[in-house]
């Protein structure tokens, strides 16, 4: 994104994108709320007159409300699948205790003298709730439904890490580029609903108890209204894909995927989290993933070749100070052992004993040193420190290990390690202010994220490895003295992914595959 | 008109009232006299339903209430309590309409009944129809209940404490003119208060109650000069001689009375209480009134001291 545009030009260029999200983040809301006073409307009037109910039944909506609510998103993937349904549901739950309790206590808080009256002159128990204690707890239970919508439309966001639309999708798009407009264009929408169905609730709370009967009557016809914007998408037989918000705003994901591949696929927004696990229940059919994540294995999920080389190389390499490299010359062939080593299905399938079959990280680098060959007893020597850095997952710790075992069997060299320095940033900084001497990093981060080159230079480096590891190796000398040794083998980088047996029997390899298919589908559509 | 048998109403094994009996005349005051939780008002719910009755039957106008549906037997008896029970959200028009409207009565019967009715209460529709109860005050509030209960001219009327929540001044004002209220004078009522000289007043009979038990029943005169036993004298030693000259009228100490004199214009009827009379002659020591005797014409003239030399006559009497 240039920084010269401003938020308004973001919002105008995006209007499209941006009327619909909100569309459907008011629909969403309107919705799961509408439910929510169907059922717990009627479910706090009845417990008004059963207080041993309605201690259980507050209870359970109270704890509902206590999970978290991208865990309860979480829950929801597995019993509703990805997209509306689901998100409403959660929404729906979280929409329920502030109603089902404000109906509670306005209906307990009418005057007992008032309803006995009413009841000694003769209305019927549906006459008494009808004309007499809803209206005078009317206030109240709107206050309750007040606090409901206000909860509803700041959860809707969190909508769009499960495939429901809303504006989260531009939220959590623009948290993951760091593009400031993108998060302003998703929140300040968000936050003017949130106002705007606050002061509406206010008002309606505001009018007189005279005018109160015809509110109940007008408040659902609203609601309802206010629904039928969002248009619960039609089930498809098509093949769907569900991409990261982050992805989704990137050149070097479906940004490229359109205009590279020409790739017009119908298209959800989803958050990492749940997507491989969504691709692996077939409510999606291609995701965007990391290419040795060790889900890939866990869910029998397949790569596709990106065979016109959008996604830019990401290969993993040691990245060493140049000092240190001079002073101890021995480090650098060491270090060096694992080159060409370790490829994408063996990364993955170290991650995957990490990630999913909770094996330690030092065991599982310690094994592969072993089964390759590699591993050397330590030497216990005394010539000097080695002090190795990590990000903050599994593959790196994995990578560190190894590179203590080499150091340590091959050289005369100590080694300390400082794991899990966070992000990229963190890892950088610690290296160039000389608090570690390496750590492993990936060709394509240091060429984005640190380097971050002009437009026309990243077009002439396409997506071609060697060029990439040689522009990113001559400037990092030049600007920083620090040393990219050659890569490990493997290449952690963007890539759509399929189910195995679905790539199989469509014989999808390559992203071009994917993109004949599509099109062929939609026209027989 | 009313009548209760052996009644009963238990709360989780208290008895709140305990298996009393009880009659009421067409055109008579029932007052339910007595302490907090003594069970009066247990007893007047039980006999429009808000209580159901644990044992006993009650039927009115020779129709056991139990057979009869709640809801449609409620629409018969007018109801005025303590707290006046008002719809807040209703105008005291809207609040008055809401028997004739479950009954199915039309719009301009409603109106026209409703003029009528606020008219005598003197709350005139124009200016109070179209206000909420909380624009009234205390005593405004409880004519418009009154109302609420007497629009669909129901020929029992059950009252809860019907002035306890308004100010003594207020209180005695409101309770003179209900008792001069053309709409009341033909009911059938059953009172519930905790107040002697309002039960003295407003009461033909008085059921004076104590844990669930009628004490005694009978008129004012019987409670306090035949009182049953040590707790029903003790009841009203409170103000007990404002209570006696209150409750006992000329025609009862006629015969004490001395021979008429022509004295002074002002005549009183025989009805008119002992109290009233030293009311009218209190500060003149040697004035004198006469005395009529509307069934039989008779006529005496009496003073201050004639009344009082009259009620030493017939307490030593009794």
């Amino acid at each position: 994104m240039e920084p010269s545009q401003s938020l308004w030009d973001f919002m105008a260029q995006q209007s499209d994108k941006l009327w619909s999200q909100t569309v459907a983040h008011i629909g969403l809301t309107c919705i799961s709320l509408l439910i929510a006073v169907v059922i717990g409307l009627p479910l706090g009037i009845w417990i008004a007159q059963r207080k041993k109910a309605a201690w259980f039944v507050l209870g359970f909506a109270g704890i509902l409300q206590t999970i978290p609510s991208i865990a309860l998103l979480g829950f929801m993937i597995p019993l509703l699948g990805i997209g509306p349904l689901p998100a409403i549901t959660a929404l729906f739950m979280y929409a329920l205790l502030p109603i089902i309790r404000n109906t509670y206590t306005g209906i307990s808080g009418v005057d007992a003298a008032i309803t006995e009256s009413a009841r000694a002159m003769g209305m019927n128990p549906w006459q008494v709730l009808f004309r007499v204690e809803l209206p005078l707890a009317m206030p109240v239970i709107l206050a309750g439904i007040r606090t409901a919508t206000v909860i509803n439309v700041g959860v809707a966001t969190l909508a769009a890490y499960i495939a429901a639309g809303g504006l989260g999708e531009f939220i959590f798009g623009g948290i993951a580029l760091n593009n400031t407009n993108m998060i302003l264009a998703g929140a300040i929408p968000a936050a003017l609903l949130a106002i705007f169905f606050d002061f509406l609730l206010f008002r309606i709370q505001k009018i007189n108890l005279k005018r109160m009967r015809k509110v109940s009557i007008a408040l659902p016809v609203l609601l309802l209204l206010l629904s039928s914007f969002y248009i619960i998408p039609k089930t498809q037989n098509q093949m769907l894909a569900g991409f990261t918000p982050e992805f989704m705003g990137r050149e070097d994901g479906y940004l490229g995927l359109k205009s590279e591949y020409k790739l017009d696929m119908p298209t959800v927004v989803i958050s990492d989290a749940v997507m491989y696990k969504a691709a692996f229940e077939k409510k999606l059919d291609v995701i965007s993933g990391y290419s040795t994540d060790g889900r890939l294995k866990a869910f029998k999920l397949l790569t596709l070749e990106d065979d016109k080389h959008i996604f830019p190389p990401y290969y993993a390499s040691p990245l060493v100070r140049k000092d240190v490299l001079v002073k101890y010359p021995e480090l650098q062939p060491a270090l060096e052992l694992l080159t060409g080593k370790i490829n994408d299905s063996i990364m993955t399938d170290l991650n995957y004993r990490v990630d999913y079959l909770k094996q330690n990280p030092e065991k599982v680098a310690h094994d592969f040193l072993v089964s390759a060959g590699l591993y050397k007893k330590p030497s216990n020597g005394n010539k000097g420190t080695i002090r190795l850095g990590s990000k903050i997952f599994a593959e790196q710790y994995i990578l560190i290990q190894m590179y203590k075992e080499l150091i340590e069997g091959n050289t005369q060299l100590k080694t300390l390690s400082r794991t899990g320095l966070g992000g990229t940033k963190i890892c950088f900084d610690a290296l160039t202010n000389n608090e570690i001497d390496l750590y492993p990093e990936y060709t394509g981060t240091g060429l984005l994220v640190i380097l971050k080159p002009s437009k026309k230079d990243l077009k002439n480096l396409g997506g071609d490895r060697e060029k990439v590891f040689e522009f990113v190796k001559k400037e990092f000398l030049n600007q920083y003295q620090l040393q990219w040794l050659k890569p490990i083998g493997f290449n952690n980088a963007y890539a759509l992914m399929m189910r195995q047996e679905q790539a199989q029997s469509l014989n999808i390899k390559t992203i071009s595959d994917l993109k004949i298919h599509s099109s062929n589908e939609n026209h027989q559509h | 008109m009313i009548v209760a048998e052996q009644i009963s109403k238990h709360f989780n094994g208290i008895r709140a009232v305990d298996d009393i009996s009880f009659e009421v005349k067409e055109g008579e005051t029932l007052v339910l006299l007595g302490t907090s939780g003594c069970g009066k008002t247990t007893t007047l719910k039980m006999v429009n339903r808000l209580i159901e009755a644990s044992a006993g039957s009650i039927s009115i106008n020779g129709q056991n209430i139990f057979e009869q549906q709640p809801e449609k037997l409620r629409r018969t008896i007018g109801y005025v309590s303590q707290n006046n029970g008002l719809f807040p959200h209703f105008t005291v028009a809207e609040n008055i309409a809401v028997v004739p409207k479950l009954l199915g009565w039309d719009k301009n019967k409603i109106l026209e009944r409703t003029k009528v009715l606020l008219q005598q209460l003197k709350l005139p529709v124009e200016t109070f129809g179209d206000k909420y109860p909380d624009e009234l005050s205390g005593g405004q509030k409880q004519r418009v209940t009154v109302a609420r209960a007497l629009i669909s001219d129901p020929p029992v009327l059950l009252m809860d404490e019907p002035f306890g929540a308004l100010d003594p001044v207020t209180r005695a004002g409101i309770r003179k003119e209900f008792a001069n209220l053309p709409e009341l004078q033909q009911k059938t009522i059953m009172l519930v208060t905790h107040d002697v000289q309002e039960a003295f007043e407003m009461g033909d009979q008085i059921c004076l109650m104590d844990k669930g038990k009628i004490v005694q029943s009978g008129s004012a005169k019987d409670l306090l000069f035949r009182p049953a036993n040590d707790f029903v004298s003790s009841f009203f030693e409170n103000q007990r001689l404002y209570l006696e000259l209150t409750a006992l009228k000329f025609s009862d100490v006629w015969q004490w009375l001395p021979q008429h004199q022509e004295v002074s214009d002002q005549k009183l009827d025989s009805k008119t209480s002992l109290w009233e009379g030293m009311e009218q002659l209190s500060g003149f020591a040697d004035k004198a009134l006469s005395i009529i005797d509307s069934p039989t014409g008779e006529r005496r003239s009496i003073s201050q001291q004639d009344i009082q030399n009259a009620f030493n006559q017939f307490k030593a009497n009794i």
